[in-house]
């Protein structure tokens, strides 16, 4: 257990990560709202407000100037404030709506004295003064469940059911009306418009209303978002709306949009000759988006909508363009809209760790002889010249103690050695040169196969299966021991040379090995790097970490008290990541009972996590729809990437640590600019879920695997390479997806009838695939 | 579509029937109806709640089929007590009822004795999980070996050679979209029309392009064409087994095609009745092989294959050699290409009978195309049999009449209308056992269909006996409907858990056997009665479901072995576990075949039948019917025969 040296000797930090979580994990809430002090240790990411109570009150100036429509004052106030456009509505805005479980981000309402005054009107017990409604928060938020009648009163607002329909008709006639460069993003309203309102319907019993409602309108919506029309239709009665997860989605987070602002600048530019006609369109280029939309409202006296949308909806205001239907299409699907923008502005260090340099024997024939000269010369590899690439700071990477990492030992040297050696056989592979695939077939898993995990140099092969085992088989002829026990490995001489293999013990050497342990289904598996370790996540809502030593069971960790759907081990080993169906994310060291990290604030089940090849961030999927990227030092949220049409069911880093690849229920792959956090591409083929994906080891080949039993090979290179990313695009999140999913489909390969759930790129660049055949 | 279906997924709910059943079964009697609605909207939104979470149990479960288990999960994550005790793998039949006025679906349970499951022998265990590799792609390729998906589906190829127009069809749509569109036609609508026709006519004709084998495809075909024409069995046996296993042999298709009807062509001149039986038997691997469509080359095969049923003469010495064998075999390739391949377009069921009918009716016919011509039709299936065969039952009586009872014209004539006359009476037989009402009287039938009459009557009365006896030893007389064709379904159900290397051969078993389905398999045996097999192949896996395949051995030309034969696989279990092939190890769910014998109406077969086995019928062509007799012995193990090892 060299890893709890290594933890010892970054005891210090491992305090100091501590307190941090106290305030950034569970105790987010109370730190961020109510405590004024420790706001300064809460969250780095938050604006430079000075302390909360200062802050609350200029968010109520502001909001009083914006419902007068000084919208000049408004920005004027910002910018001295140093406020984002988007602080008046969620200061806090990832950690509050993070809470546990979707604890309600009333922080995030903290300015909005509509909501508040209607909370007050109804005199809910709790209802909070209106000058600390972090109360609230405080008073409900410890719970894993939020108080329900808090969260659903915001709903009991009185307006006629009948006039519902005519409202919404009056909002779709209207938007079908605007010019059209507005229209596609006007009606991003009606979605989010569509869910509150019928949920107001349904709070306040008016059933009949509602299903009319639901019947008239719901075929309006856009077809990604039917999965959650269902469950919204079988909410009817107002019983149903406590307890329900979605319904606690739609009230606790804020549904995002993003609307254009068009300035005159924009539409005017360097066309003097035009700006007859242009000036016509400014002038309803400067009631931006949004602001016809308001006035449209306010013409009205329409102030049911009005409300939903000051209420329900974050309306994130950009200058730009409005973007056309494509690119809303692209970017939405996710169950509380897009991501803010300024919840992508934080800097990543996407550039990867110097490698320790190693020297490596030039002789490389001679294995003997590399060993023994390896290892005097580890001691003081710092100042060789070897590699001298690597020896070069990446800009973009992080600073090497960033976080703590564990120290190489002597076996891991090894490693990287064989790794190298490995590596200058490796194939380089492109659309002409394509990898071989070898495909692992589980025979009689009697469809009981959950999880798969090759080890990096991919001589171990684990399955994970739902009777509760796992299972792993050596895929080398070299079998799999069991360390001797105690008794018999006192016996044994401790100074002979072959003492390694001494204390293995022929007599258990077979080529698979069951572990048993947990009490239900094992959903993640994932090898320590170093193959000593084995993860495992169940629904028994432990991770178990197991030894292939002595093949037994070291730890459960307990902590998610529900199914864990993932873990995954970091590329440097000790630390390793859990999510699962509580919606949190935890990050924990191997020798730590307790984890040192919780990621809260998706939406809905955490469905798969990823470390960052770096290992100072992690990605998490979700049922939310949405992928967040979180930095393991801070434990902030770096990055919400919406796109999404499904629960995502597969991750992948490009070996660069540039890019990002997801898959989805949906069948589609994105891909990511982490650097950005914009949409890069999509790649579309597969008719069904992708359980993997896996980049080459030298990134030019994106491999998935899908539930439609097919392997696809994707010209990745290509695929960033056609990607320009100006500061334009990456300002306003304007993104031009080339549609040439059928130019990077490099091959199709299709199996009997297995469906492949697990990639692996050896490396030498085989890819490795495996699945249970189902016959 | 998703706009039609929204409103009603509102809607849905379970009836208050339902919930009075329920609130009645457990004790609480008057519920009133306002209860009832309230309950049972609340029970189906509970339910769908439920399901909903249940669904992602699938999903992390890696399935695509929702299973009991993700309920229980599902149902403990609220916190609910799980529902023991449904582990069924398969769906949970529930069971109708009804009566005064209400109905009920329940769920059946029976009560179990204990004592019963303790003292019933333990079930085999299921195989381990193992762990088996394959290329699926070697440098971007996908090589073709059988566990990977053959390389043209035979969907595909089908769709290729039976709607080649198909691919047109949206050229077609757009054409007339444009014509709707315009309305009046203007010249130059005119022009892009014909444009449109240009292009639609563009589209059909491809490309020509040349076929070229891989140098290792070259050695296959020259191997495996060695090998069937050559003199070991044993390679014949591999190789055929190859032809009718392998998935990537659609490339070399027209090759093998040709192969076939130019050996028939001259084999049929130099009367090299061996080499006329191997290729035959190439014909039968080649329609057995489940990736193959041959429909692209039945304008080779079908010549060739009624060359072999009505040629004047396929031997050198017609009065010795049984080249009557060969024209059933023949026969029954012929029936089984007109079910798989006859549609309405090419008609090739009807164009075949007509040439049979044909050539039959005319009086200079010799015995032996008589006898191809008959053999051909009654393949066909009894309707033809009924249809065709039977008004004429008195015209041909009177000519073996004539031939039998005449002055002696010649030996070969005469063999030829004792085969003939056994022929007819064999197929005659089943089919007026099935038809015609009792009672069986000699007088009538001779009056009805002339010389043949008496025997005929003889043999009906057999048949009726054996359907008879049939109907008392098995219960399920609906299993004895002979199934012509297999279903692809069947055969990757015997596959079960495997996948490994060797499961196209195990594909086959089912689809040969049935290819006996109603005869028997190789041309040795010229009529003997059917018996009938019901063959239940039940793989291990979890997912075993069971066929019935019925299939007629050829186990005995007399009476006496008949029952000889029945005794033997009258045994209700004949358990054949197929060895897996040495690289998969125990991977491979071991098959199980439950033998069933069962009669067939068939009245009896003719004492005389093997007395008119010519005696050195062997002479010419020992070996082919050696191994033939061989394979139809072992029928039921046919099943493994043609399982891998």
């Amino acid at each position: 257990m060299a890893a709890v040296q290594d933890g010892q000797l970054n005891l210090e930090v491992e305090k100091d990560i501590k307190t941090e979580i106290t305030n950034d994990g569970s105790g987010n809430i109370n730190a961020n709202s109510s405590s004024p002090g420790s706001t300064s240790s809460g969250g780095k990411s938050k604006s430079p407000a000075g302390s909360g109570e200062d802050q609350q009150t200029l968010l109520a100036v502001l909001q009083f100037l914006k419902r007068n429509k000084l919208t000049e004052s408004v920005d004027i106030l910002r910018r001295e404030a140093g406020l984002s456009a988007d602080a008046d509505d969620s200061p806090v805005s990832e950690s509050a709506g993070a809470g546990s479980g979707g604890v309600p981000s009333v922080g995030a309402d903290g300015g909005d004295a509509n909501s508040l005054l209607s909370r007050v009107s109804i005199a809910t017990p709790v209802a909070p003064p209106a000058t600390a409604p972090p109360k609230v928060v405080a008073a409900s938020g410890g719970e894993d469940q939020p108080d329900v009648n808090v969260v659903l009163s915001a709903y009991s607002q009185q307006g006629d059911p009948v006039l519902y329909p005519l409202y919404y008709n009056g909002l779709k006639k209207f938007i079908e009306s605007v010019l059209d460069c507005h229209r596609a993003e006007l009606s991003q309203v009606f979605y989010p418009l569509f869910v509150h309102m019928y949920l107001e319907l349904v709070y306040n019993n008016h059933e009949n209303e509602a299903k009319q409602f639901f019947e008239k309108f719901s075929g309006d919506q856009e077809c990604y978002y039917e999965e959650d029309l269902r469950i919204l239709s079988s909410m009817s009665k107002k019983e149903h709306m406590k307890g329900n997860e979605t319904m606690l989605d739609f009230r606790t987070s804020k549904f995002v949009l993003r609307i254009s602002r068009d300035s005159y600048q924009v539409s005017c530019l360097g066309k003097p000759e035009m700006s007859r006609s242009l000036w016509q369109l400014t002038i309803t280029y400067r009631m931006l988006s949004y602001q016809l939309l308001k006035r449209h409202l306010q013409e009205r006296q329409n102030n049911q909508i009005w409300n939903i949308i000051q209420e329900h909806l974050y309306i994130d205001i950009f200058d730009g363009m409005p973007r056309s239907k494509s690119q809303i299409d692209a970017m939405s699907g996710s169950l509380a809209g897009e991501g803010k923008r300024d919840a992508n502005k934080a800097k990543v260090f996407y550039g990867l760790l110097k490698e320790p340099e190693i020297e490596v024997p030039l002789d490389d024939e001679d294995e003997e002889a590399e060993n023994e000269e390896g290892k005097p010369k580890k001691k003081k590899p710092k100042k060789d010249s070897m590699g001298s690439k690597s020896k070069k700071q990446d800009p973009n990477a992080p600073q090497q103690t960033r976080i703590p990492l564990p120290e190489l030992k002597d076996s891991d040297k090894l490693d990287k050695i064989m790794n190298m050696k490995e590596a200058t056989k490796k194939i380089r592979l492109g659309p002409d040169n394509l990898p071989s695939i070898c495909f692992y077939s589980f025979l009689n898993a009697y469809q009981g196969l959950t999880a798969v995990d090759f080890t990096d140099d991919s001589s171990l092969i684990a399955g994970g299966f739902a009777d509760s085992t796992v299972r792993v088989w050596s895929v080398t002829p070299k079998k799999l021991r069991r360390v001797k026990s105690a008794a018999d490995l006192s016996n044994i001489d401790k100074e002979s040379d072959d003492v390694l293999e001494r204390i293995m013990d022929e007599k258990t050497a077979s080529e698979s090995k069951i572990l048993y342990g947990h009490s239900g289904p094992v959903y993640g598996i994932s090898f320590s790097p170093d193959r000593n370790y084995l993860l495992s996540s169940s629904e028994d809502g432990t991770v178990r970490l197991w030894s292939l030593q002595t093949f037994t069971c070291l730890v459960g960790y307990k902590g998610h008290n529900y199914p864990v759907w993932d873990t995954q081990f970091s590329p440097y080993g000790y630390y390793f990541i859990s999510g699962g169906h509580d919606r949190v994310a935890r990050l924990w060291a191997t020798d730590h009972y307790q984890p040192l990290r919780m990621f809260a604030g998706h939406l809905a089940d955490i469905t798969c996590t990823l470390f960052h090849p770096n290992s100072n961030y992690v990605a998490t999927g979700s049922a939310d729809r949405t992928i967040r990227l979180w930095d393991v030092l801070t434990g902030n949220c770096v990055r919400i990437l919406t796109g999404h049409k499904g629960p995502i069911h597969s991750l992948a880093f490009s070996p660069n640590g540039k890019f990002m690849a997801s898959g989805a229920t949906d069948g589609r792959v994105l891909l990511w600019d982490v650097g950005h956090g914009l949409m890069v591409g999509e790649l579309k083929g597969h008719t069904d879920t992708i359980y993997a994906l896996k980049f080459s080891r030298d990134g030019e080949i994106l491999a998935s695997g899908s539930m439609d039993n097919t392997v696809k090979l994707w010209d990745t290179l290509k695929a960033f390479d056609d990607v320009e990313l100006d500061d334009f695009t990456a300002a306003t999140g304007h993104i031009h997806l080339p549609e040439n999913s059928q130019e990077l489909l490099l091959g199709t390969y299709m199996t009997k009838s297995t469906p492949v759930i697990h990639l692996h790129f050896t490396r030498r660049n085989l890819l490795l695939a495996a699945g249970a055949y189902n016959p | 579509m998703a706009e039609e279906r929204r409103p009603k997924q509102c809607t849905v709910v379970l009836p208050t029937e339902s919930m009075k059943a329920m609130a009645e079964s457990i004790g609480v009697g008057q519920l009133q109806e306002e209860s009832c609605a309230a309950l049972s909207e609340e029970v189906s939104y509970r339910i769908k709640e439920i399901a909903q979470d249940a669904l992602k149990f699938m999903h992390h479960g890696k399935r695509r089929k929702l299973t009991t288990s993700d309920i229980d999960h599902a149902l403990k994550l609220k916190n609910v007590e799980p529902l023991y005790g449904f582990q069924s793998q398969e769906f949970i039949p529930f069971r109708f009822a009804s009566g005064g006025g209400r109905e009920l679906h329940f769920y059946e349970e029976k009560e179990v004795d204990l004592s019963d499951i303790i003292n019933t022998p333990l079930p085999r265990v299921p195989l381990d999980v193992s762990l088996k590799a394959h290329w699926l792609s070697i440098e971007g390729v996908q090589p073709a070996i059988p566990e990977n998906p053959p390389p043209a589906p035979k969907e595909q190829q089908k769709a290729e050679s039976t709607e080649p127009l198909k691919v047109v069809k949206p050229g077609q749509e757009e054409e007339g979209s444009i014509q709707k569109g315009q309305g009046a036609i203007s010249a130059e609508a005119k022009g892009q029309e014909l444009l449109m026709c240009l292009y639609a006519i563009l589209k059909l004709m491809k490309p020509r392009s040349t076929h070229e084998l891989s140098v290792e495809q070259q050695l296959y075909y020259k191997e495996i064409t060695e090998a069937c024409v050559g003199s070991c069995e044993a390679k014949r046996a591999e190789a055929l087994q190859s032809i009718a296993t392998d998935p990537g042999l659609y490339q070399m298709l027209p090759r093998f095609s040709t192969f076939i009807s130019e050996g028939v062509r001259v084999n049929v001149v130099q009367n090299n009745l061996a080499l006329l039986i191997y290729l035959m038997r190439m014909v039968k691997a080649l329609m057995d092989n489940p990736t193959l469509y041959l429909e692209k080359y039945l304008h080779e095969l079908i010549p060739a294959v009624v060359t072999c049923i009505v040629s004047k003469q396929l031997c050198l010495r017609p009065d010795v050699d049984n080249h009557w064998a060969l024209r059933d075999f023949a026969a029954r390739l012929m029936a089984q290409s007109c079910k798989t391949f006859s549609t309405t377009t090419n008609n090739i069921q009807s164009r075949i009978t007509k040439t049979f009918t044909k050539s039959w009716l005319d009086e200079k016919t010799q015995w032996t195309t008589r006898y191809g011509c008959i053999a051909g039709l009654s393949e066909l299936g009894p309707d033809v049999i009924k249809t065709l065969i039977l008004p004429r039952l008195t015209v041909e009586g009177a000519r073996i009449k004539a031939v039998s009872e005449g002055p002696v014209v010649s030996n070969i004539d005469k063999i030829g209308a004792d085969h003939v006359q056994s022929l007819l009476l064999k197929h005659c037989a089943s089919v007026i056992a099935k038809t015609r009402p009792l009672p069986d009287n000699m007088e009538q039938y001779r009056a009805d269909y002339g010389y043949l009459g008496p025997t005929l009557c003889s043999h009906v009365v057999k048949a009726r006996a054996q359907a008879a006896l049939q109907a008392q030893q098995v219960n399920r007389t609906t299993l004895t409907i002979t199934q012509p064709r297999p279903t692809l379904t069947v055969s990757q159900s015997g596959i079960g858990g495997s996948g490994g290397s060797r499961s196209p051969s195990i594909i086959k078993v089912p689809s040969s056997l049935t290819l006996m389905s109603t005869r028997p398999g190789t041309p040795t045996q010229p009529s003997p009665p059917a018996t009938k097999y019901i063959v239940m192949a039940t793989s291990a896996g979890a997912s075993s479901t069971q066929q019935v395949i019925t299939l007629s051995s050829s186990s005995g030309s007399s009476v006496t072995s008949t029952v000889a034969s029945a005794t033997s696989t009258l045994q209700p279990l004949v358990k054949l576990e197929s060895r897996a092939a040495s690289g998969l190890g125990g991977s491979r769910p071991l098959q199980k075949y439950i033998v069933v014998s069962l009669p067939t109406s068939a009245s009896s077969s003719l004492e005389s039948k093997s007395g008119m086995l010519p005696p050195s019928s062997s002479s010419t062509s020992p070996i082919s019917l050696e191994a033939g007799m061989k394979m139809d012995r072992s029928d039921s193990p046919g099943a493994s025969t043609q399982s891998p090892h």
